[in-house]
């Protein structure tokens, strides 16, 4: 008997298997039945989720634990349209996601039908590629271009969008693993002559500075890093994004620059006669004051994205290539530098300005995330959310190897945090796994304390809970004459029935006493999800602080004792 | 009669940018896109079948200030339908462009109205009893000063192609 044809929808799940995708996160819908339908007979696994958001947050903290591209499977119009904020957060942070969108079929597209929505019209802006088939002929291709696109240079969101007909109609089309796209580049080595000049600038150099970003995760290029840094004898600072790649814990590592950065970083910043960007693109948050930022030192940068060169700052000299390989070729042609009283002018900064919070009057989050580094030792997979208690954790958690630090940096979005941790421990279930979440942004994104649940996934769930809107209040407290709007989160449920309700094991911290037994308990617990709320002081403000706009040398490290002037920096 | 005043438009922040693309739907969005999101304004946009057939030319004018227009350049480059994208501002170029011109006139104004098009190369191409069309092309700079000269004579319609333009000797648009 011939073998029949398989359907749109099948191909489509053979092509995903050919790709070694072990998961997809995903929620059903009409026009994605024939999607779901195959994935039955598949030995991809299925993570139903309970938002379409949660699928992508899900997708991207597996793709950033992992560096494999992760999978998202809707159906169309609001399915679809429930996916924007995902694909926003990887467009902004190079996660290499995939989103498969069930649409309404061919014939009805622009026709207002039922759950239509233009997914690719309105996903335009967030995505790195993104494709409608109109041919199921045309699926293997698709697939093939979507993870080829989605994880080389750059990495970043491709979205597929499938017309139920397409889905449903047979498709006899081959595999295919050649990729054809002429408008596609791929850097990969550097330019010998601008990695020969970085050299000679390194040379020169008294007070270098490495200035670590994503793209160094992404590249893999923490040895490297730390080979130049060593070999150079310069400091380390990097990004939010960029934690991990080269190790914090190392002497010369000087931890996160920028808004919230350690002072030492940033005095550093502005001090240097040298910063190297490796892999990071002078984002706001990083340089505040553009005018006013290095302006006396060599700027050179290291991207394998073009289009960031000349963007935020005009460097000296750019490098246009994958992190690792540039740094690999850079590494024989410097030498020691004399950065002697240089490393001790930082060393001196280290111990002068140290991050601190007060140890009296209750219960910090400061105090519990410093708690967090000791319990776990450095060795779990962070994912933070975003807000105060990102921040916190990202100055006093030290991340010392590469994808153990997971947030949403370029987009900010609250509700990232959990659901990525979710992903994150899929990826990596052999890792201990913990979520930092403010009480914020943990209930834009906590239905999928059912998906953990059902999955009795090991993952750890840290709930800051001061019950504010804790950043914005911090703003208006300095910038507003205190006059709160909008930030009190009056009306939280109790976080512990709430996990308890969805059958997960749940811990409140109350004192300081409480913390380093309560997070080993949850450590300790690997039946399921484990949710720990921390029952902070509500009013608590994240220093050091650069207001939006001031240059770096105008850091707070402690509360003003005056008004502050309104910042001019956005957000 | 005194000479009209020819306005100019100002010439220091014109732009254009030749892009070759993959002949695809949704890649006129991806590109306007680029655009729009920065708040530069397109003069004008002429799409057009390139050589060879899975693809087409876009040739794209355009005015604003010199930073933002090299990110929406590498923007574009970046996309990945677009081949390649290069600016042709003060290159070696030869750009051309067409226009129709319609005007509302009486016959003893035609006369005038003809020693002007004859000066510009222009053809009529519809005679009409109250009307008159005009086909003129050469540089944007030409029809600029043309269609400022025929405006007292009462300028119906007009409808402009938009610049093509074209790298010259065997460089690449």
């Amino acid at each position: 008997m011939l073998k029949s044809v398989p359907s749109g929808a099948e191909k489509l799940i053979q092509c995903l298997e050919r790709e070694g995708v072990e998961y997809i996160f995903g929620l059903s819908g009409g026009a994605a039945i024939p999607l779901f339908d195959a994935l039955v007979d598949s030995k991809i696994k299925l993570v139903l989720v309970r938002h379409e958001q949660g699928a992508t947050h899900m997708a991207d903290g597996y793709a950033r634990a992992t560096g494999r591209p992760g999978v998202v499977l809707v159906t169309s119009g609001p399915g679809a349209l429930n996916t924007v904020t995902g694909l926003l957060t990887a467009h902004m942070d190079s996660a290499p996601i995939i989103v498969i969108a069930g649409q309404t079929n061919t014939v009805n597209l622009g026709k207002d039908a039922f759950q239509e929505a233009d997914v690719t019209g309105v996903t335009y802006p967030v995505v790195k590629h993104s494709y409608l088939i109109k041919d199921p002929a045309d699926i293997p291709r698709i697939v093939r271009e979507s993870f080829h696109i989605a994880t080389t240079g750059r990495p970043g969101p491709v979205l597929i969008d499938v017309p139920k007909d397409v889905s449903s109609g047979p498709c006899d089309a081959p595999f295919t693993d050649l990729v054809d796209l002429p408008g596609y580049r791929v850097p990969g080595r550097g330019d010998p002559a601008a990695i020969a000049a970085a050299a000679e600038y390194l040379k020169a150099s008294r007070k270098p500075l490495l200035y670590v970003g994503h793209g160094a995760v992404i590249a893999d290029a923490g040895k490297a890093v730390m080979t130049l840094a060593e070999k150079l004898r310069a400091p380390i600072v990097n990004t939010l994004l960029g934690k991990g790649a080269a190790d914090e814990t190392h002497p010369m590592h000087l931890g996160m620059l920028g808004m919230h950065g350690t002072a030492y970083a940033n005095k550093a910043v502005v001090d240097c006669d040298l910063i190297m960007s490796i892999g990071a693109r002078w984002d706001d948050r990083v340089t505040s004051d553009v005018e006013a930022f290095c302006t006396n030192a060599v700027k050179i940068h290291i991207d394998v994205d073009f289009s960031e060169f000349n963007k935020v700052i005009r460097p000296d000299l750019c490098v246009e290539g994958d992190a690792r390989l540039v740094l690999e070729d850079l590494i024989p042609l410097v030498e020691r530098a004399d950065t002697d009283a240089w490393l001790k002018q930082c060393e001196s900064w280290k111990r002068q300005f140290p991050l601190k919070y007060p140890k009296k009057g209750g219960l910090r989050a400061q105090h519990v995330l410093d708690r967090l580094q000791a319990v776990t030792d450095g060795k779990a997979v962070i994912t933070a959310d975003v807000g105060q208690h990102q921040m916190w954790a990202a100055q006093f958690i030290r991340v010392s190897s590469n994808r153990h630090w997971i947030t949403s940096g370029g987009a900010g979005t609250m509700g990232f945090g959990f659901p990525a941790s979710i992903g994150a421990k899929f990826g990596r279930p052999e890792s201990e796994v913990w979520a930092v979440v403010g009480d914020g942004g943990f209930q834009m994104t906590m239905s999928e304390l059912a998906t953990a649940s059902i999955h009795k996934l090991a993952t750890k769930v840290l709930i800051i809970n001061n019950n504010y809107l804790g950043m914005v209040r911090q703003w208006q407290e300095a910038f507003f004459d205190n006059r709160l709007s909008g930030v009190d989160l009056e009306g939280n449920p109790d976080f512990v029935k709430l996990a308890e309700a969805y059958g997960i094991k749940a811990l409140r911290i109350r004192r300081p006493a409480d913390i380093d037994r309560k997070l080993r308990e949850a450590q300790a617990y690997d039946e399921g999800p484990c949710v720990v709320v921390a029952e902070v002081i509500r009013e608590d403000n994240v220093f050091p602080w650069v207001p939006a706009g001031a240059p770096l040398s105008a850091m707070l490290l402690e509360p003003p004792k005056v008004k502050l002037e309104k910042p001019s920096g956005s957000t | 009669m005194a000479a009209p005043e020819i306005a100019t438009r100002p010439h220091q922040s014109e732009h254009v940018i030749s892009l070759y693309v993959n002949n695809k739907p949704g890649v006129l969005v991806r590109v306007a896109i680029v655009f729009a999101r920065r708040g530069y304004n397109i003069d004008s946009l002429v799409v057009s079948p390139g050589a060879e057939g899975d693809f087409s030319r876009m040739t794209i004018s355009c005015s604003g200030d010199p930073e933002t227009l090299e990110q929406i350049i590498k923007q574009l480059a970046k996309l990945v339908d677009v081949v390649h994208a290069v600016d042709h501002t003060g290159g070696e170029a030869y750009g051309t462009e067409i226009a129709l011109v319609k005007l509302q006139c009486q016959l003893d104004e035609r006369s005038q109205i003809l020693q002007i098009a004859e000066h510009f190369n222009a053809k009529v191409v519809d005679y009409g009893v109250e009307s008159l069309m005009l086909r003129v092309y050469g540089a944007s700079e030409k029809l600029d000063t043309f269609i400022e000269l025929l405006r007292p004579f009462g300028l119906r319609e007009l409808v402009r192609s938009g610049k093509v333009l074209m790298a010259r000797g065997l460089q690449e648009t």
